[in-house]
């Protein structure tokens, strides 16, 4: 059919299928791929555009709907000479735009508001914006930007040299994220590509036996060729372990979960790829009963998951001090608890993708990611190949959270292009990205806490069953980290913390921001309320009154020497806290169906892997031009780490901040920065830039023959240095060049110094900790069970803000997505493998949220800086569930708090009052 | 490639529904989510370029007729009697703007999901759909049209033309309550919607409640409308009784179990009576 219609302006006639979304017409046949696709369903309005100047999603408008329309796009928005627009401009110097997938979508909703309402009311905004999701930045400054538009405030200065660590300096690769020119995953695609699609198991625990495929091919139009476990060339298995490559790339004859990879079906193009149905595929299933959960993982009667792992225990953890069951005996106060958590799906708004192809005896994998080295030898092993014949480069990341540190399609693509030698690309649409990819570990976790009659805590005692399913992934990393953050950020004499990592038929669970700790938070925290009820304390004060301080031994037996903010995040707080108190005993007094409470969590976070080196190399050279080029590996996933290896690099070279160009994370051009994970790239890789940038002003300086406090300028063609001494000049166009077009190049590593951890957990399991305390002010609907949280303050000790933005950022995003731990998340294998029964919060479920940053440097740290990325989402459940027990009695110990348990648990404290009466 | 038809004329629509296997094609908003994993091959047609889908006409009766191809965004930009307050308050409920810019009744209506939230408000304006085919219309009342779970009296070959609001229940005021687990983009968990006509010394002299989410197809709930008729609207909520619910058969899912959705649909249908009250 053909159409005309007006895009961003212009009149455009095409020849489409009339049924085809608007969104794919709009990336693929107009290559506007600043529209985004999260879910082709209409849940995550990433593919708003506007229509006849309505938003709407372009994934639910047939083309032919949009016959003589006019349709403005993400990218029509900026001035045709590329300046941005106000709305823009306002997300820019707010740092609205994280990974960047949402903001395409964001834009054009509040330009749809800003069209009709050109200074809406923050009810109004809220409305607008209800139907993109974001699951980054927790709306907070998206909102912030569109109410601020009018202002048209001017964007902040580059900071000068020597002033850009500390500065809220606007993101340094924002601009592509506002104007859609950013390359997500699949938004680069070579043309003419093979397209795979993967066949995936629907059982949970299956054989499997594979029919006659080659009839199949010939009967199924556009198919090439399909792949299965005998075309891996190298070997069928990955892991992140090198010990645990448990995982196979296809199935051979049975699958341990529902969305196993089984078989990689090539196809000619991308149409082919979007009809292909398979259903008709020749295999024929033998469904056998699944574990459900830790519980049936651990029956005795349980069949063997893994020939390594008899009983399905993969792993356990442990960490002893003292003598905890003396210590409970004695305690004046033993309180208990049971906490069941579920699975936890990522959510990214950008689903798995990328292409690969191969070159000779080399193969590129784009792919996004976040941890392209891991990738690289992942891919290497699977083909049999050396990691240096393996080129991974990420693309832009549109949200990760952990869940794109294991393999997704990087695999599948590898084998495909390797054994096909033909370049192929994949997409997994929601469903599949939900079903196949790992989640956050449900535990089930018994724990109990003794206190003296002095309020001291003097003994904790905690064991937790970690379901990680069907494969080992990052399971390892969660046993261990567990007991040692179990007993929370205090000071305790006696501690036993135990865990296990079970193998079920559940979906493999991995990394999601936290490794297991905000579920041991929610069972430790609890406790923590209850005991100072027990003993006529006041939550935060029972908390700062055994807050960790310097000087202080953990249950690791590790000393604490610095850097540790809880005590200053506590009194921080204690204002707000106060203030609360007889503002919701006044609202208590007079309302009837709704209650509201406040509630404490506090978290610690070690940063970096647990006992295990973990480095990260950088490199910043110096171009004839005077220019500089970092080297950067710390893969950004939207929090920020290309703005702030920059700003760090900067300073510790004596630069202003606009002189640094950037190579990020190109496996071939960037060395290896580790994974961005465990909230280490401030502190780890920062440490390796500000390292790398020193090592270079000391060539500079020894070149000159200049003392350490001289000064740099950069210009053109030379750097001018000035000390007391006068001005030296370091004529840089006759110095020779390497490959990359540098006259010099420092480099700097970090690896934080641990040690490992004894069978009882005793050693030193990280270098720092982030520490941080929030509070939580909720309203519960009594009647109905449902639960609105209204204002947050959180306190992070994050060493030193490089950049105060982008920490904050970091803070809404983490309790964005603690709310939603605490309050809706639950995915259930089957049924929950989509965004509209996978509940993530909205702009509407939002508190208004107060970030206070504590800046206790941390002496290894770059300027004093630790990690935040995890720490932010680790005490928001806690606090939001205590809040609600204080509000209502209700002792919820089965997350999400969904209305049905809320009210079962309201009416159980009823009962419990009633009996006792 | 299979055809997509997009006629104009009711009658050209009507002549290609008396073939059989076309797809009818509105907003789209539910069609399109049902074709996530992969596109098939199918003949559409689309209905969005029909006339006599579109506009809110008050009828010669004094009765409301809303085309079947009006949107959401339509219903609340539309000036309507406050008996229509509900249906309003579900269409800025129904997902978020873009899916009200975009989404029509009559697909919410033909789609027919138990938690639709446009049929309780229907529901509760006595509202009846107008279906079409090539050898005539006809006319149901919506409790009879909506049978179950995606399951409806409409015909292969038809097409719902309009849904009718007679007059009688426009003089009433109206309200409608939605539970979900988040703001914004959520399915139902329960939801009610009310009207209410009085007489000037506020006597009810007709209810019309519907719960939806509580059974297969959103249900009115007679035995409590008996109750009301009679009653000062000030003592609306006291007249419910837990027997006026016995109708609702609720399920157990991932979004909240059984017992607690009769809860919440009795604890909303007294806030909806009280809310009822309250109005003028
Ligand atoms: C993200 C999202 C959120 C949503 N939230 C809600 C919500 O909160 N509450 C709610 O109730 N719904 C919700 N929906 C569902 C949907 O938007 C509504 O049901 C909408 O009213 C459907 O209208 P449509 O025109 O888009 O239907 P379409 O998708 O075009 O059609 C739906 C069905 O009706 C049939 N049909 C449509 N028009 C006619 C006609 N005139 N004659 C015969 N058959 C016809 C079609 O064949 C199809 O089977 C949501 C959908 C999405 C994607
Ligand atoms: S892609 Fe359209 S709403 Fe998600
Ligand atoms: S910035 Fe919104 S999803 Fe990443």
């Amino acid at each position: 059919m053909l159409l005309t219609l007006t895009v961003n302006g212009a009149r455009r006639s095409l020849d489409v299928d009339p049924a085809r979304r608007l969104s794919r017409m709009l990336r693929e046949d107009l290559g506007l791929t600043g529209t985004k696709v999260g879910c082709d369903a209409g849940d995550c309005g990433a593919c708003t555009v506007r229509l006849d100047g309505r938003q709407v999603c372009a994934c639910l408008v047939p083309a032919a709907q949009a016959d003589g329309a006019t349709i403005v796009t993400v990218e029509g928005l900026a001035d045709p000479d590329g300046r941005l627009s106000a709305l823009q401009r306002a997300f820019h110097r707010h740092g609205a735009a994280q990974c960047g997938i949402c903001t395409p979508g964001m834009l054009m909703a509040a330009d749809d508001l800003l069209a009709v309402n050109s200074a809406p009311d923050h009810q109004a905004v809220l409305d607008a914006l209800g139907g993109v999701l974001c699951r980054c930045t927790g709306y907070l400054k998206i909102v912030d930007a569109v109410l601020d538009v009018a202002s048209n405030a001017p964007d902040p200065a580059m900071p000068e040299a020597g002033a850009a660590v500390g500065a809220r300096v606007n993101r340094l690769d924002g601009h592509g994220k506002l104007d859609g020119r950013e390359l997500y995953g699949d938004d680069q695609t070579p043309a003419g590509v093979m397209w795979l699609r993967v066949l995936r198991s629907p059982h949970p625990l299956a054989d499997f036996t594979l029919g006659d495929i080659d009839v199949w091919l010939k009967i199924t139009p556009g198919v090439l060729r399909v792949l299965t476990a005998s075309d891996v060339p190298g070997h069928n298995s990955f892991g992140i372990y090198p010990t645990l490559k448990d995982q196979p790339v296809f199935a051979e004859s049975f699958v341990r979960y529902r969305g196993e990879a089984v078989a990689g079906i090539l196809v000619e193009d991308r149409a082919a790829f979007e009809a292909l149905d398979l259903d008709g595929f020749p295999i024929a299933w033998t469904p056998r009963d699944a574990l459900v959960g830790t519980e049936a993982g651990l029956s005795p009667a349980a069949e063997q998951l893994h020939a390594s792992s008899p009983g399905n225990v993969l792993i356990r953890g442990r960490v002893k001090s003292g003598d905890v069951e003396a210590a409970l005996a004695e305690a004046a106060v033993v309180v208990e608890t049971e906490i069941d958590t579920p699975f936890v799906e990522h959510a990214y708004i950008e689903p798995e993708c990328g292409w690969a192809a191969r070159d000779g005896d080399r193969v590129t994998v784009w792919v996004t990611t976040q941890t392209p080295y891991m990738d690289r030898d992942e891919v290497a092993h699977v083909l049999g190949i050396a990691p240096k014949d393996v080129r991974v480069i990420p693309s832009a990341v549109g949200g990760g959270f952990g869940g794109k540190l294991d393999q997704s399609v990087q695999l599948p693509l590898a084998v495909a292009a390797w054994v096909t030698g033909r370049p192929v690309a994949t997409l997994y649409h929601r469903p599949e990205s939900m079903a196949s990819s790992t989640k956050r570990h449900p535990a089930r976790m018994t724990a109990s806490l003794g206190a003296a009659a002095d309020g001291r805590i003097i003994g904790f005692k905690f064991h937790g069953d970690f379901d990680t399913g069907a494969y080992a992934s990052w399971g390892p990393t969660v046993a261990g980290r567990v007991p040692v953050h179990a007993p929370g950020p205090y000071r305790v004499p006696n501690v036993l913390a135990t865990s296990a990592a079970v193998y079920t038929n559940g979906p493999p669970a991995g990394a999601f921001r936290g490794f297991g700790v905000p579920q041991a938070a929610i069972a430790g925290e609890a406790l923590m309320d209850r005991a100072a009820e027990r003993l006529g304390l006041d939550p935060l004060a029972f908390r700062l009154a055994n807050a960790l301080r310097a000087g202080d031994t953990t249950a690791t037996g590790q000393v604490l020497h610095a850097s540790i903010g809880l005590a200053a995040c506590l009194e921080a707080l204690q204002p707000r806290w106060d203030d609360w108190k007889p503002q919701v005993a006044a609202f208590n007094a007079t309302a009837r169906a709704t209650r509201r409470g406040i509630g404490i969590g506090c978290m610690w976070y070690g940063c970096g892997n647990t006992s295990m080196s973990n480095p990260s190399i950088f490199r910043l050279g110096l171009k004839p031009s005077g220019r500089l080029t970092l080297y950067n590996g710390a893969t950004d996933i939207g929090q920020g780490s290309y703005t702030i290896m920059a700003q760090i690099a900067a300073d510790a070279l004596g630069a202003p901040l606009e002189r640094i160009d950037q190579v990020w994370g190109d496996t071939d051009r960037t060395p290896d920065a580790g994974k961005t994970s465990a909230s280490r790239q401030t502190f780890v890789s920062g440490k390796a830039a500000e390292l790398a940038s020193r090592d270079l002003r000391g060539q500079i300086l020894r070149a000159v023959n200049a003392g350490d406090d001289a000064t740099l300028s950069f210009e053109n063609d030379c750097v001018r240095v000035h000390d007391k001494e006068g001005e030296r000049v370091l004529a840089l166009t006759n110095l020779p060049v390497d490959g990359e077009g540098d006259v010099l190049v420092g480099e700097g590593t970090f690896d934080p110094p641990t040690t490992p951890l004894d069978g009882d957990g005793q050693g030193i399991p990280y270098a720092t900790y982030a520490f941080a305390a929030q509070i939580a002010l909720v309203e519960v609907d009594t009647e109905l069970g449902t639960t609105k949280v209204l204002k947050m303050v959180a306190a992070h000790d994050v060493g030193k803000a490089i950049n105060p933005t982008l920490v904050e950022g970091q803070i809404h995003g983490g309790i964005a997505q603690g709310l939603g731990l605490a309050l809706m998340e639950e995915y259930i294998p089957g049924r929950t493998e989509n965004l509209h029964d996978y509940l993530i919060p909205t702009v509407g479920d939002m508190p208004e949220i107060e970030c206070i940053l504590i800046e206790d440097p941390e002496p290894l740290g770059p300027y004093g800086a630790k990690g935040i990325g995890e720490p932010a989402l680790v005490p928001t459940a806690p606090a939001i569930l205590g809040a609600i027990r204080h509000a209502t009695g209700a002792d919820i110990r089965r997350v999400p708090a969904l209305p049905h348990r809320v009210l079962a648990a309201i009416h159980a404290t009823r009962h419990i009052k009633e009996e006792v009466e | 490639m299979a055809a997509y038809l997009r006629p104009k004329r009711l009658e050209d629509a009507l002549a290609t529904m008396a073939e059989p296997g076309w797809v009818v094609l509105a907003g789209g908003t539910d069609h399109f989510p049902a074709r996530v994993t992969h596109t098939p091959d199918e003949a559409i047609l689309d209905v969005t370029a029909l006339s006599e889908l579109k506009g809110i006409d008050r009828m010669a009766d004094g009765g409301l007729r809303l085309g079947a191809g009006v949107t959401w965004t339509e219903v609340i930009e539309a000036a309507l009697p406050p008996a229509c307050d509900g249906l309003k308050a579900a269409a800025r409920e129904v997902g978020g703007v873009q899916i009200q810019n975009r989404g029509t009744i009559g697909g919410n209506l033909c789609n027919a999901s138990p938690a639709a939230d446009g049929v309780p408000p229907l529901l509760s304006l006595d509202a009846e759909v107008e279906l079409a085919s090539a050898s005539g219309t006809r006319r149901l009342p919506l409790g009879r049209f909506i049978l179950g779970n995606r399951h409806t009296a409409r015909r292969s070959n038809e097409l719902l033309v309009a849904v009718h609001l007679p007059a009688p229940a426009l003089e009433a005021t109206g309200r409608f309550l939605k539970l979900g687990a988040r703001r914004y983009l959520v399915i139902s968990i329960v939801m009610v919607a009310g009207t209410l006509s009085r007489t000037a010394d506020g006597t009810i002299v007709a209810a019309r409640l519907a719960v939806g989410a509580c059974s297969a197809a959103a249900v009115r709930l007679p035995a409590l409308e008996a109750a009301l008729i009679g009653r000062p609207v000030t003592e609306a909520a006291a007249a419910l009784q837990p027997s006026h619910l016995d109708l609702l058969r609720p399920i157990d899912d991932g979004r909240a179990d059984a017992p607690y959705r009769r809860h919440a649909a009795a604890t909303l249908v007294r806030r909806c009576l009280n809310e009822l009250a309250r109005a003028a």
